[in-house]
């Protein structure tokens, strides 16, 4: 966790944004992330980021939830404790079967949701730096990261010459940290335009 | 680039000229504001409820399953059929969620957040039946499989009442973490408008620090299309599951093949119509009539007309097995326990018939299908009529068994069997109330995705055109030569 050095732009129409983003990208800066309200479709990709792969993950947990009932039932009801039950065999994998597709469904969906939470760092009292409170209404709110060569002036201009509606520079904790929404930001300092 | 065809007859999903902060604006404001008073007397009444059926659970523990009417013959009676009323009542949400998602029906977005809080409680609701049907429900742990001191001894894994265990319990599982997860964003917002310091802070650990990140975004949407994907055929297996308690014994008039489909259509006509009875009481009170439209109204009546007339298919092909099997048992079951109007449960066969079957067919009028009022009415009717059908599946399949000898004819439910049915609705209640109060009630993320695109190109213009007859229209039109 560091103290970092972001550019912000802020942009209230999807028509704008993606010739914004773009642009900033063709004129050799790195978006760190643009927040939005909803799913703006497209929008990983004209970022360049790569597809997930939380589905791949789902899948396994699927099976091993598959596994672990057909594994657990047939040791249960064959080796552990067979019990006779109107002398039908003892290894029933038709009778199974509800068990089996009810566990493969709990591990996947627990699974992958924890995975999300992990993956996104999404957990309760956890906190993060928020750009713009707007983020989560109405605007889309594209934050770039400084290093030691960008100008920010520059790149300010330039995010205004793509319809940027607000821009700001901030100095901001990147990463997450425990903390609560009601107590002043821990990080933040903004630095006048 | 995507080509994407828009029908110019479809309505739009949101009506009006509304941006993305009105939207906020609309959907949030009922939480954001102090509740009317109707609603602490709702509240009220709910909570009430809940406190009675308490006190006959209480009464129930306290001296056993004794203190309800249940007798040797009719084991299962208001409590089963409960229980199966408030699952098939739990499955429309995730009906809604999932398998509308996948359809890509996009007027889902309007409802599906309250659909599926309703889910979550009904299944809530559900769950109370059979472990407090279970008498010492202290031992209710006994029914999770785990190594114990008792041999160990193992529940039964072929059983289907096992299986319901597990299908319920996956099934809240999953429809919980779905909901919760879609509604991580809309917390979010809700936090970022907070005016409280409370609010900020209950609704910051509530949102999980959701930030609306675009990886985050990619990440949300692939989990919500697997968690669709899983539902699907998890909210089909309830039902089945859940029908197979009765499908796979050996009373007449349960043993039926035609059981998990006929319980599937049940759930979702019944999941249905309980929407629609809270949707329309929530868009009128939280002013949310441009989101949750007429033309929502209109297309849950036609699924309710689908699956009512799918259950009537369901109830005839039964009557008709019965005589065609010539088995005179199962004759016996559904041609005189149930069908004659004059046997001692002929009245809820008919009233199950009236208000599952008839009653709906009213839906394939498009004025009725539009028609708020007829709309709730209908929904209440619904619900009656399938709380019938589950009462009917139960109880007139028990009472006269193959030994006339232990027949009981008489099986009204005792006040405290009524009361923890009550208690129940006080549960759904409370919850519901609670829900609507402290969390956005329509998908706020999800409406602003759609509304970019939502009949853009529709020209209110056609409606009049459709409803013209094709005289008229060639008589308007065709004068010319």
């Amino acid at each position: 966790m560091a103290q970092k050095k972001f550019v912000v732009g802020c942009f209230d129409e999807e028509k704008v944004l993606f010739p914004a983003v773009k642009q900033v990208r063709t004129a050799g800066y790195k978006i760190k992330d643009v927040y939005t309200p909803f799913a703006v479709h497209g929008l990983d990709h004209a970022l360049g980021m790569r597809e997930t792969s939380l589905h791949t993950a789902g899948f396994i947990y699927g099976i091993t939830g598959t596994a672990t009932a057909v594994s657990a039932i047939s040791w249960i009801f064959t080796k552990d404790w067979p019990l006779n039950i109107g002398g039908k065999p003892h290894f029933a994998l038709p009778a199974w079967i509800p068990i089996i597709f009810e566990l493969t469904v709990l591990f996947a969906a627990v699974g992958m949701v924890m995975t999300f939470c992990w993956l996104c760092q999404l957990a309760p009292g956890v906190k993060k730096h928020h750009f713009h409170k707007r983020a989560t209404d109405d605007l889309f709110v594209m934050v770039i990261e400084c290093t030691d060569k960008t100008n920010t002036n520059d790149l300010v201009a330039l995010l205004k010459s793509n319809g940027a509606v607000e821009t700001d520079v901030q100095v901001a904790e990147d990463g997450w940290w425990f903390g609560t929404y009601d107590t002043e930001e821990k990080p933040a300092v903004q630095v006048s335009m | 680039m995507h080509i994407k065809y828009e029908s110019q007859l479809r309505e739009p999903l949101v009506y009006g000229e509304k941006n993305f902060h009105q939207v906020t604006e609309d959907i949030l404001r009922p939480i954001e504001v102090k509740p009317s008073r109707l609603w602490y007397v709702g509240f009220f009444i709910a909570v009430s409820l809940l406190l009675f059926g308490v006190y006959s659970l209480y009464r129930e523990v306290t001296y056993g399953v004794g203190q309800w009417n249940l007798n040797k013959t009719i084991g299962w009676g208001w409590d089963i059929t409960n229980f199966v009323w408030w699952v098939g009542i739990g499955h429309a949400g995730t009906l809604i969620s999932a398998v509308l998602l996948l359809f890509r029906q996009g007027w889902r977005t309007g409802v599906n957040r309250a659909a599926e809080a309703m889910t979550i409680f009904a299944v809530m609701c559900a769950g109370q039946f059979p472990i407090f049907h279970m008498g010492r429900v202290w031992l209710a742990f006994f029914i999770m499989p785990y190594p114990n001191s008792r041999g160990p001894l193992w529940v039964n894994f072929n059983s289907p009442l096992l299986w319901d265990v597990f299908a319920i319990s996956t099934y809240f599982t999953v429809s919980l973490l779905f909901w919760y997860s879609g509604l991580l964003p809309d917390l979010a917002t809700v936090r970022d408008r907070a005016f409280t310091k409370l609010r900020k802070k209950l609704y910051g650990i509530a949102s999980f620090g959701w930030t609306g990140s675009t990886k985050h975004w990619q990440r949300h949407e692939s989990l919500s299309l697997v968690l669709a994907g899983l539902s699907t055929p998890l909210v089909l297996s309830v039902h089945t599951i859940v029908s197979f308690d009765f499908a796979t014994s050996v009373i007449p008039g349960w043993h039926t093949t035609i059981f998990p489909p006929y319980f599937v259509a049940g759930a979702i006509f019944s999941g249905f119509a309980m929407v629609q009875s809270l949707l329309l009481v929530v868009r009128k009170v939280f002013g949310l009539t441009d989101y949750i439209t007429i033309g929502h109204i209109d297309l849950m009546n036609k699924v309710i007309v689908l699956t009512g007339s799918i259950v009537g298919i369901a109830y005839l092909t039964e009557l008709f097995m019965g005589w065609y099997s010539q088995n005179k048992y199962e004759g016996y079951t559904f041609w005189y326990s149930r069908a004659y109007l004059f046997s001692p449960y002929g009245w809820s066969y008919w009233g199950m018939m009236a208000c599952n079957v008839l009653s709906p067919q009213i839906f394939w009028s498009r004025k009725m299908r539009r028609n708020v009022f007829v709309t709730f009415f209908m929904s209440i009717i619904v619900n009656i009529g399938m709380w019938f059908e589950r009462f009917v599946i139960i109880v007139t399949s028990l009472y006269r068994d193959y030994l006339p000898s232990s027949w009981s004819v008489y099986y009204s439910p005792s006040i405290w069997e009524i009361g923890f049915y009550m208690g129940t609705f006080g549960l759904f209640f409370t919850c519901f109330f609670l829900f609507a109060k402290y969390f956005p009630v329509i998908a706020v993320a999800e409406i602003k995705y759609v509304l970019k695109r939502s009949g853009e190109s529709y020209k209110p213009g056609f409606e009049k055109l459709e409803a013209q007859t094709l005289d008229s229209f060639v008589h308007d039109n065709a004068h010319a030569h």
